[in-house]
C-alpha cells in the first residue's frame, strides 16, 4: 500500500517515538525518500522537540531550590522538635 | 538516581535521617517545577504548589511503596497539588474544563514546509527564540499541554504518563501527537527566521572540480 502525506502525518509522533511496527516504518521511510514536504514537517517537528528540552528554553525562577530547601529545612526541624517530644 | 540508593536512602529518612530527604528531592526539583508550572502558568503560584507537594510528600513518605518509582509518586502528589490549586484558582471543576478540551475540535495537521534549515541549540542564547517557544507551549490546550509536559519535557514514559493521568496508552499518544502538531504548526514558519544564514556560495570550489 502506499502511503499519502495525510497518512504519514497521522504517524509522525509514534514514528519519532519508534512505536510504529516495522512494515509500517519501512513504508513511511519509503515515502519520506520521495517526499519534501513530509520530510521537512518530521525534521521541524524533531528540531522543536529539541529545542523544547534544552534547559536554555524553560528556565527555574533564580532563588527557586533555595526557597524550596529552606521551607523544607524548617519543615524537618518543626518535625524533628514533635519527635523528640513523643 | 538508581532505585536501589533511593530505596535505601528513603529507608535512612524513615528511621531518623531526616536531612537525606533534601538529597532525595534534588534529581527531581525541576521536573516538577516545569510540571506543575505547565498547568498553572503563575510563577508564584508555582513555586507555592511546588513546595506544597514536597512538603506533603516528606510527611507522606511512609506511605510509598516501592513497587513504583518515587519519582512518579513525587509527580503524582505535584500533580494533585497542581490540580487542587487550578480549582481554587479557578473555582471551577477542572474535570469539566478536561471534559470540554477533550471535545475540542482542532485542527492538527501540520504546517506545510518545502524544506527545513535545522536550528542548532545555541540559537538559544537569543531570549526571542525561548520566549516564541515558551509562547506556543503556553497556548496549548491544557490536556495537550499536561502530556506534552510529562513526555518530551520531563521525558516520562508513556506508560508512566498513562499511570499519573490515570487514562489510557491511546489517550497518551493521541494527546502527544496533537500538541506535537499544534506546536509545529505554530513554531515552524516562526522558527525558520532563527535558521543560521547559510554560508555564501563559495564559487571557487566549482572552478576547481569542474
Amino acid at each position: 500500500m502506499k502511503l499519502k502525506c495525510k497518512h504519514v502525518w497521522m504517524y509522525i509522533s509514534d514514528y519519532i517515538d519508534n512505536s510504529v511496527d516495522a512494515e509500517l516504518r519501512a513504508q513511511i521511510e519509503r515515502h519520506l525518500e520521495n517526499c519534501e514536504i513530509c520530510s521537512a514537517i518530521l525534521d521541524s517537528t524533531r528540531n522543536i522537540l529539541y529545542l523544547t528540552a534544552d534547559a536554555r528554553t524553560f528556565t527555574l525562577p533564580v532563588g527557586f531550590s533555595e526557597r524550596l530547601h529552606a521551607r523544607l529545612s524548617s519543615e524537618l526541624q518543626d518535625d524533628g522538635e514533635i519527635s523528640r517530644r513523643k | 538516581m538508581p532505585r536501589a540508593n533511593e530505596a535505601e536512602m528513603i529507608a535512612r529518612i524513615l528511621a531518623g535521617e531526616r536531612e537525606l530527604f533534601h538529597e532525595l528531592i534534588r534529581p527531581y526539583e525541576r521536573m516538577v517545577y516545569l510540571t506543575v508550572s505547565a498547568m498553572l502558568k503563575n510563577e508564584a503560584d508555582t513555586e507555592d504548589t511546588v513546595q506544597d507537594a514536597v512538603i506533603k510528600a516528606y510527611r507522606n513518605l511512609a506511605a510509598f511503596r516501592a513497587e513504583s518509582r518515587f519519582s512518579t509518586w513525587l509527580m503524582a502528589i505535584a500533580l494533585n497539588e497542581a490540580r487542587g490549586r487550578l480549582r481554587r484558582i479557578k473555582r471551577e471543576n477542572v474535570e469539566s474544563l478536561d471534559a470540554e478540551l477533550e471535545m475540542y475540535g482542532g485542527d492538527f495537521t501540520p504546517a506545510a514546509l518545502m524544506d527545513w534549515h535545522p536550528i542548532p541549540s545555541e540559537a538559544l542564547e537569543s531570549k526571542e527564540l525561548a520566549d516564541k517557544i515558551k509562547a506556543a507551549v503556553a497556548e496549548l490546550p491544557f490536556l495537550y499541554r499536561e502530556v506534552w509536559t510529562l513526555r518530551d519535557l520531563d521525558e516520562l514514559k508513556t506508560e508512566e504518563t498513562a499511570v499519573l493521568l490515570n487514562v489510557s496508552i491511546q489517550v497518551v499518544k493521541t494527546r502527544l501527537h496533537r500538541a506535537r502538531m499544534l506546536l509545529q504548526k505554530r513554531l515552524a514558519p516562526v522558527l525558520k527566521g532563527f535558521a543560521p544564514q547559510p554560508a555564501p556560495r563559495r564559487s571557487w570550489l566549482s572552478r576547481r572540480h569542474p
